[in-house]
């Protein structure tokens, strides 16, 4: 039989405000094998924790119950305070009173009863638990980083200046990401080529920084320290090495009607490209969907003039496979398609385009070269709107319910360019709201207003008809003052919402990071640890996380790079001791565990075992300790019951529901 | 008949195999039971007709212990079985020589008992061999007929089809029986609202005597040791605290075989009660079906189980939920 000490937190007020701590403390204290019960405004302090270690001492405990907050914010902080006090840590549960109970309930006497069932169940649980004791693991001193856009970049740089090695992947021809296609950037109006490409060849020339463009990770076995990751190097259809980067091929390659990825398809480019000139490597592609010689047989016009001999048409898709320590997710985001916003005619009207669209319009290096001009018919507009929260903030599914936190600023921008290069262009803005915190923003967005003329109406856009004569007639409310606005436009530019790269679904599963329903991925604690997911050796980079402009981007690069340069300075790691286990007797051999394990972590063996004295040869499952995380999948998989997590043990599990359910 | 013991002598004689599983007439003439034959002597007793419905597929588990080949005799339904069998690991292809027998659908002694025949003394016409047959029964009350379909098993109504999924040969012609929609009986069971769900599951549940028949018939509950009969927790032929743990015994049941169940009908078939027990299982398999997309345990042995297989476009929990 344990002997059970159990200790009822007050929270101050976040507890005891809600629950009868003192009567949780008093029926608790009656529960089989407790036989110390207490309760303390703060358990977590200093001398909470010296009451707990002390009631071990004294009253020779073997196991406690801490009713406090969620396990995910003081457990390891109590098992800390058990093992000084001579207790094995994994002797300690934690009976969430606070996020689970009184922060959710009102009615005081309901709560209470509550929070000791969640007493009762913990009780339950130490009575059937057993000291456990962590292994070691090694950790690769490598960082593996996703996606090369800014936060890629930045988290590369900060983690290879730390010492370490690092391989970027990218999927597309050429790191650099969203931020190489805008013009210039907010609030300083600095050309974003010009800041962004010296990080760019910084990347490509440090030492400790392995770049894989063109690439994409297809599979991820391993854990924390020790992820084994395979990237398939996609045929770039020339050689790297020899490849001089002098661009004969793309000028005479006669495959011109690719639309160009990097202009957002307003116009084309060749079947062997660079998705553009600043591009990183500086190697082309040949994209084999668009290429004459690779749906033909015909053509090799590449091959002839390239006088390097890099043109190789038979390359083949390469798998690399390395070791990791840490990886850093920075896959970006993407606009959201439009295809179920009628209203607004983007699908129709050449003239009807996203903020990133004209983006590119106002780029030197865009299908317009620079020029401001209708795609329709190439005119100069005269008159431009600027509708905001296009899917975001959206109430109904057509949309994202989220702010997408970057059109407000880019908006202001646009506008304040347009104004100030071409003075005879009317410029409105119409807007939910201006949302414009942080340094120099508001001051930013004021100047747009009250320097440039820029007319914001605060409502929304109801419908854009085009006309025949080329006109879009924008129709709108103008909520302040309450009428309906009627403006003949040239241009309609339609902030739309931003959303992750959908290559992130794919990335999170093999990872096992979460998402959340818009998939983001989810932090491992939304304020206190903001740049981790909750697995462990998984870290968040850019806009991934949560909608950022290019300062907190870069902010949160630097801040994913030190915690993995945190994990890599580690020589080794401590194993959690919560793993899998197989009876040997009950195991059926289905191989179900072995099919559900995301890591890999089972075998089968044949082996002879003593059943009741019966020797006969059976094949049963065994697992690897070092590489099992304790999931749990495949206890839930097996059929018979032979396969068990300590500390979770599935009689553990039984006992806390019967618990409840007394 | 005939047939399949001639071919069994043969593989018998010649070496190939050790033993012969099959079926053999039992004490009353509509109750024929699985039986392993290893002499030419034993095969006297061998017997194949409409009333062996018993699916022979688990016991090759025994006979993978055993050594040296087992001849085994599969209808088309019982071959889905053998095949979930070999995903699991649970027997062994190498040791079985299949000989996919003929079958045109098997016989429910209780279906000709409904029609009011009762007093039976002996059946004729219960060989399956041709189509349209009548049964003629002769009773303590003088003799009766009845066609065969009328008397045929409910699982033979939902045929899935002549085709045996796996075979070393085949001996005799097969016919798809089917005549009734599979998922007609969940359907309505699903246009029930709950309360009248749950009175129709109690009263069929409350028929139960817990002879565990249906778990000992099941090819799907292979397992080494049940965990009804394990001590892991404390829920071993315990007595019923209240008349809910009796039902907890079926839904753990059907949780458990749950995706791996091939809708063989043999809890059906063998429940002294008459409790349709198939139909829990085969909610299960309507569900994986509408979430998953079609999926038929045991067609062949690479196909993974989607409820322990994960694919990017599966569906999300929040909304299976939902669903129901």
């Amino acid at each position: 039989m344990q002997r059970i000490g159990v200790f009822v937190c007050h929270c101050g007020s976040n507890i005891a405000a809600t629950v009868d701590v003192k009567k949780v403390a008093e029926l608790l204290r009656v529960e089989p094998g407790v036989v110390h019960s207490e309760d303390y405004p703060y358990m977590c302090s200093e001398a909470g924790q010296s009451k707990i270690a002390e009631a071990i001492r004294e009253k020779n405990l073997t196991g406690i119950v801490v009713c406090s907050c969620s396990p995910r914010m003081h457990e390891a902080t109590f098992r800390k305070t058990a093992e000084r006090a001579g207790l094995n840590p994994y002797m300690v549960e934690i009976a969430n009173i606070r996020e689970q109970c009184s922060w959710i309930h009102k009615d005081k006497e309901e709560a209470t009863k509550k929070a000791v069932i969640l007493g009762r169940a913990a009780v339950a649980k130490v009575n059937l638990d057993t000291p456990l004791k962590p292994g070691e693991s090694l950790v690769t001193k490598r960082a593996l980083v996703i996606g090369g856009g800014i936060a890629g970049i930045q988290t590369a740089l900060d983690i290879a200046d730390a010492g370490y090695e690092v391989d970027l992947v990218e999927k597309t021809p050429s790191i650099g990401g969203r931020m190489a296609q805008l013009d210039k950037t907010f609030p300083t109006l600095d050309c974003s080529a010009c800041i962004l490409t010296p990080k760019m060849v910084d990347a490509a020339a440090h030492e400790k920084i392995t770049l894989y463009t063109y690439s994409e990770v297809e599979k991820v076995s391993g854990f924390v320290g020790n992820f084994t990751v395979e990237i398939r190097k996609k045929a770039r259809s020339v050689d790297m090495s020899k490849c001089t980067g002098c661009g004969l091929c793309q000028e005479k390659c006669p495959s011109r009607k690719a639309p160009s990825e990097f202009n957002r398809g307003l116009n084309t480019r060749s079947a062997i490209y660079t998705p553009f000139a600043q591009a990183i490597p500086n190697v082309p592609v040949i994209d084999r969907e668009h290429c004459i010689k690779f749906k033909t047989g015909k053509c090799g016009v590449c091959a002839k003039v390239c006088q390097a001999g890099a043109i190789d048409y038979e390359q083949k898709d390469e798998i690399i496979t390395r070791k990791y320590g840490a990886i850093v997710v920075a896959t970006g985001f993407d606009m959201i398609r439009l295809d179920a916003y009628d209203e607004y005619d983007y699908s129709q009207s050449p003239d009807v385009i996203t903020s990133l669209e004209l983006e590119r319009i106002m780029n030197a290096a865009g299908p317009t070269q620079g020029h401001l001009e209708r795609l329709s018919d190439g005119k100069a507009p005269k008159e431009i709107v600027f509708v905001q929260c296009v899917g975001s903030r959206c109430a109904d599914r057509r949309g994202k319910s989220y702010c997408s936190k970057i059109c407000c600023m880019y908006t202001a921008k646009h506008a304040m360019l347009i104004r100030d290069k071409y003075p005879d262009v009317k410029v409105t803005v119409f807007y939910i709201d201006v949302r414009t915190p942080g340094k120099n923003f508001d001051e930013f967005y004021r100047r747009a207003v009250e320097e440039y003329g820029v007319n914001y109406i605060k409502g929304q856009v109801g419908k854009v008809i085009p006309r025949p004569d080329g006109k879009l007639m924008v129709q709108g409310s103008d909520l302040l003052d309450n009428r309906q606005v009627l403006i003949e436009a040239d241009m309609v530019v339609l902030a739309a919402a931003i959303e992750p790269d959908p290559s992130v679904r794919e990335i999170a599963t093999m990872l096992t990071a979460s998402i959340d329903t818009n998939n983001f991925l989810t932090e491992a604690h939304p304020k206190l640890r903001p740049v981790e997911s909750p697995t462990a050796g998984i870290f968040l980079s850019g806009v991934c996380q949560g909608p950022k402009d290019i300062p907190e981007t870069v902010s949160q690069a630097g801040a994913a790079a030190i915690k993995a340069v945190g994990l890599l300075a580690k020589d080794r790691l401590l194993t959690n001791p919560c793993t899998a286990a197989a009876d040997e007797l009950l195991c059926n051999g289905c191989s179900s565990c072995e099919n559900v394990c995301p890591y890999g972590a089972i075998q089968y063996v044949e082996k002879v075992v003593n059943d009741h004295g019966i020797r006969e040869s059976r094949r049963v499952a065994q697992v690897n300790g070092a590489l099992c995380q304790g999931c749990g999948a495949c206890t839930v998989a097996c059929p018979s019951g032979a396969m068990d997590l300590q500390g979770f043990s599935n009689r553990q599990i039984i006992a806390e529901v019967d618990a409840v359910c007394r | 008949m005939q047939e399949l013991i001639r071919r069994g002598k043969e593989l018998l004689l010649e070496g190939t195999v050790k033993r012969i599983l099959g079926w053999k007439a039992g004490d009353l003439p509509y109750n024929p039971e699985p039986a392993f034959f290893e002499t030419e002597e034993e095969l006297k007793d061998f017997i194949y007709n409409g009333f062996c419905g018993a699916n022979l597929s688990k016991y090759m588990i025994e006979a993978a212990r055993m050594e040296g080949k087992t001849l085994v005799f599969l209808k088309p339904c019982d071959t889905y079985s053998f095949n979930q069998l070999l995903k699991e690991h649970r027997v062994e292809r190498e040791k079985a020589y299949i000989i996919g027998v003929g079958c045109r659908g098997k016989l429910d002694i209780e279906k000709i008992r409904s029609q009011g025949i009762q007093g039976i003394l002996g059946i004729e016409g219960a060989e399956g061999d041709s189509e349209g047959e009548i049964l003629k029964i002769r009773t303590l009350y003088g003799d009766r007929t009845c066609s065969y379909s009328s008397a045929m098993l409910e699982r033979c109504h939902v045929c899935r089809g002549k085709e045996h999924r796996i075979y070393d040969e085949k001996i005799g012609e097969s016919a798809d029986t089917r005549d009734r929609d599979r998922f007609g009986e969940v359907e309505k069971l699903e246009a029930m609202s709950p309360e009248e769900r749950f009175a129709f599951f109690k009263e069929e549940l409350g028929k139960c005597i817990r002879c565990n028949a249906c778990r000992n018939v099941c090819p799907a509950c292979s397992c080494r040791k049940c965990v009804f009969d394990g001590n892991q927790f404390d829920s071993a032929q315990k007595a019923n605290a209240d008349a809910f743990e009796e039902k907890m015994f079926h839904i753990i049941r059907a949780f458990h075989v749950a995706g791996r169940c091939t809708d063989c009908g043999e809890c059906s078939r063998v429940c002294p009660q008459g409790i349709p027990l198939h139909l829990f299982n085969r909610k299960f398999i309507l569900d994986i079906n509408r979430f998953y997309g079609e999926y038929q345990a045991g067609e062949d042995i690479e196909k993974p189980c989607p409820l322990t297989d994960y694919a990017p476009e599966d569906i999300e929990p929040g909304e299976a939920a939902e669903r129901g």
